[in-house]
């Protein structure tokens, strides 16, 4: 159909007890490949954000946005790709440092404006936010002196500009209307196929 | 049962958990429920004492508890109830859960846990339900606080009937159905209204329609209520109708635009005028995969509308050129509204002789007995079946002529199904002759169940057993696909005397065992005062055909049945000889 490729959903729930399972047995049951996935509460109390990232083509996508919608626990989903938005991820990275090489890491470090949030005698922990290729970046960099350990958080997104992605009275409404397909008939000629002749 | 407005005293001062259940179920005018009790339900089935206005029928096992309840919401269109205990009883609820998921039947499961304190210890018959259940039910629900009970029964009962309707679970632990309920009985939730199409879908679809040289209609389970619109619908275009297995009875099978059932075991009419349809117009189905065979050859020149009120069903299997999101009823309404019919008289005459393809069974077997049994249903009777040939042959032979008399389990193929099916459609029309087709394998499965006709002494429930002695349909497979190797499905030395096992709970027993002892013995069962039970015994090598091979698409149908196969019954018999020797 079209490309696959990665695919930031924006999925708002209501914060009640497996609503994380829920969501997760739906791509786990139909095949939907979760890349990334973070939860973190809203400014609506009741109400939970993920971000997922899932990869496929876009009627793979579609079809998953339609599973969600189905779900009691699920208020609304943005697909990002569909407008502008902003994405973040913070990874904690542990390098390890030498006394010669001590000095170079930390001016990488800067440069990517790092933090370091920890400092033992072998090694520096440092903090980086950022889109994915300034993550993938960053470690590619300090991948050379020796990378203890990472861990990201998973990529969390915001549509660009001043409205909210989700006017407050969606949170209380419930259900969301779904995307229509929008397949072109095609005309009669291109549509016939061979139909082998069994009649 | 419809919603009577009737509030319930809402005891105050003396309520529990338990009773908030009951008045709230009475309050939606839930008149019956199917279920088995234990110790985490205690409470609840206590409380039902006091609660003479609904009805409880002990089922003899969860499962028959479940497809009672799913054949009451098949015949009526209403809710179903179900009730079990914790631990054992709710896993046996789940083949039903599952079952009512896939055909869209409208489902409330009640089921007791262990106490709150206890949840998650692994305690005495604790199963983690709600989450063996998520993926098979369309919700569900762990009550954690008293005053929260009746809202979320209530909301529960909205989730299970509204939109596609589906099964929903509520696990109520025991303290909770102790504890003392202080709040208000809300009232039922109005029926939400069904989204109504765009206008913008249905200028489109009549585009197509006015165009199609071939058309075709396909009418799914989801266009039960919405009969008798698509019957105006199909007249008024002259476009002829093919129902799904779950879609029997949404067109009058008597109408000369009817083309019989699509799929695996369809109609030739129905499989070659899907093959060869310019437009197909589906209303309330999914595409299942034994109706469309190898989808890149299902409707290879069709350009396809489909009227769905799901979304996530659109686009899912089969391309779709026009999107119809909404109620199937007010999409026909609107099309018919539309409607310019055309004369087609090269698609006709090709239809018609297609039709003249049906193959009628002629020689004694499971069709021809089959054929015998539904030719002598009234309008008005209900005919379920279990799963199997039997139901197949059912689905090919029977003629419906309303809606909401064909009960069987399409979607997940449940053997055991049919007799506990039987009784709850039974039950929900006392009135009406509620028929069901088994057979010899599926039949035992839930067999136990005829004690639950003997105990509340249902009189309209007629069992027919067509007896082949084979797990028929895997004999088939087995025949067709895996060069006759019958690896276990030889019943015929196990199986019980059907007769003396309806003896035992008091059913009264007709035996058949060719074409001449037929008539007279389906005639005594039907006519018998009480619910009865006839068993047909049949030469255990027929097929059903047509048939469709899996994986093949629906234009490279099997029409008639291939060469007979040597005597199996002989070859069974040396195999247990031989095996007995060794």
């Amino acid at each position: 159909m079209t490309e696959v490729r990665d695919h930031l959903l924006s999925i708002l729930v209501r914060d009640e007890p497996r609503v994380l399972t829920r969501i997760t047995a739906l791509f786990g049951r139909r095949g939907y490949n979760i890349k990334s996935l973070s939860v973190g509460s809203t400014e609506h109390p009741g109400v939970s954000r993920m971000t997922i990232v899932v990869s496929g083509d876009r009627g793979v996508v579609e079809q998953a946005i339609r599973q969600l919608e189905k779900l009691h626990d699920v208020i609304k989903i943005i697909d990002h790709s569909l407008e502008k938005y902003v994405d973040r991820e913070l990874v904690l990275v542990k390098v390890a440092i030498t006394p010669e090489s001590r000095v170079e890491v930390r001016q990488i470090a800067e440069d990517f404006r790092s933090r370091i949030v920890d400092v033992g005698r072998h090694a520096l922990t440092f903090e980086v936010t950022g889109d994915e290729g300034k993550i993938t970046a960053f470690i590619e960099q300090m991948r050379p002196f020796g990378i203890l350990e990472t861990m990201r958080t998973g990529r969390i997104a915001l549509t660009r500009g001043s409205n909210a992605d989700i006017p407050a009275h969606v949170y209380h409404e419930g259900e969301t209307q779904a995307l229509q397909p929008t397949l072109e008939v095609q005309p009669r000629e291109e549509r016939a196929r061979h139909v082998p002749n069994l009649f | 049962m419809a919603d009577n407005g009737k509030q319930h005293a809402p005891h105050r001062g003396d309520m529990t958990g338990a009773k908030a259940l009951w008045a709230t179920l009475a309050n939606h005018g839930i008149s019956t429920v199917f279920g088995y009790p234990g110790g985490a339900i205690m409470p609840v089935y206590d409380a039902l004492t006091f609660y003479p206005e609904v009805r409880h029928v002990l089922t003899r096992h969860e499962q028959g508890a479940a497809h009672a309840a799913e054949g009451w919401a098949k015949a009526t269109g209403e809710i179903g109830v179900c009730m079990a205990t914790s631990g054992p009883g709710a896993t046996n609820l789940v083949t039903g859960l599952a079952d009512a998921m896939l055909d869209s039947v409208p489902l409330l499961a009640i089921t007791g846990n262990v106490a709150s304190h206890l949840m998650g210890t692994d305690a005495f018959q604790e199963a983690d339900i709600t989450g063996i259940t998520l993926p098979i039910t369309k919700h569900n629900y762990v009550v954690r606080d008293v005053e929260e009970l009746p809202r979320i029964v209530a909301e529960a009962i909205r989730i299970a009937r509204s939109g596609r309707p589906g099964p929903v679970l509520v696990d109520i632990p025991k303290d909770i159905q102790l504890a003392a309920f202080h709040s208000e009985i809300p009232a039922p939730h109005a029926r939400p209204e069904a989204p109504a199409p765009s206008p913008e879908s249905i200028e489109r679809a009549l585009e197509l329609l006015r165009g199609a040289r071939k058309p075709v209609i396909m009418a799914g389970g989801g266009s039960l209520d919405a009969s008798a619109e698509i019957t105006a619908l199909a007249r008024a275009w002259d476009i002829p109708v093919i129902t799904t297995l779950m879609g029997l009875g949404a067109f009058p099978s008597s109408d000369p635009l009817w083309l019989g059932m699509p799929g695996m075991h369809g109609s030739v009419a129905a499989n070659r005028a899907i093959s060869e349809a310019d437009v197909l117009l589906g209303i309330g189905l999914r595409f299942d995969d034994r109706v469309t065979g190898r989808v890149n050859g299902f409707a290879p020149n069709a350009a396809i509308i489909h009227v769905e009120l799901d979304a996530a069903e659109i686009g899912k299997i089969i391309r779709t050129h026009v999107p119809v999101r909404g109620d199937a009823k007010q999409a026909a309404l609107l099309l018919t509204q539309g409607a310019e019919p055309t004369a087609r008289p090269e698609w006709q005459a090709q239809i018609e002789e297609w039709k003249g393809r049906t193959v009628t069974p002629e020689t004694y077997g499971a069709g021809y007995a089959v054929k015998a049994v539904v030719d002598r249903l009234r309008p008005d009777d209900i005919l379920s079946s279990d799963v199997g040939q039997h139901q197949m042959l059912a689905a090919q032979l029977a003629r419906f002529e309303k809606p909401r008399r064909w009960i069987n389990s399409g979607g997940l193929g449940t053997m055991g199904f049919g007799l506990p099916a039987a009784i709850g459609a039974g039950m929900a029309e006392p009135g009406v002759r509620s028929v069901v087709i088994a057979g010899d394998g599926g039949f035992q499965m839930t067999a136990q169940e005829l004690a639950t006709l003997k105990m509340y002494d249902v009189r309209n429930v007629k069992i027919c057993i067509i007896n082949n002695s084979f797990l028929g349909m895997v004999r088939q497979w087995q025949e067709l696909f895996h060069e006759k190797r019958y690896s276990e499905v030889w019943l015929g030395d196990s199986n019980p005397d059907f007769i003396k096992l309806a003896d035992a709970y008091d059913v009264p027993g007709y035996r058949a065992t060719t074409a001449e002892e037929l008539p007279a013995a389906i005639d005594a069962w039907l006519s018998d005062p009480k619910s009865a039970l006839l068993e047909v015994v049949v030469p255990h090598e027929h097929g059903v055909f047509p048939m469709v091979p899996a994986g093949a698409a629906l234009f490279e149908m099997i029409e008639t049945e291939p060469a007979k196969s040597p005597d199996l019954s002989a070859q069974m018999q040396d195999a247990a000889e031989e095996a007995s020797e060794a």
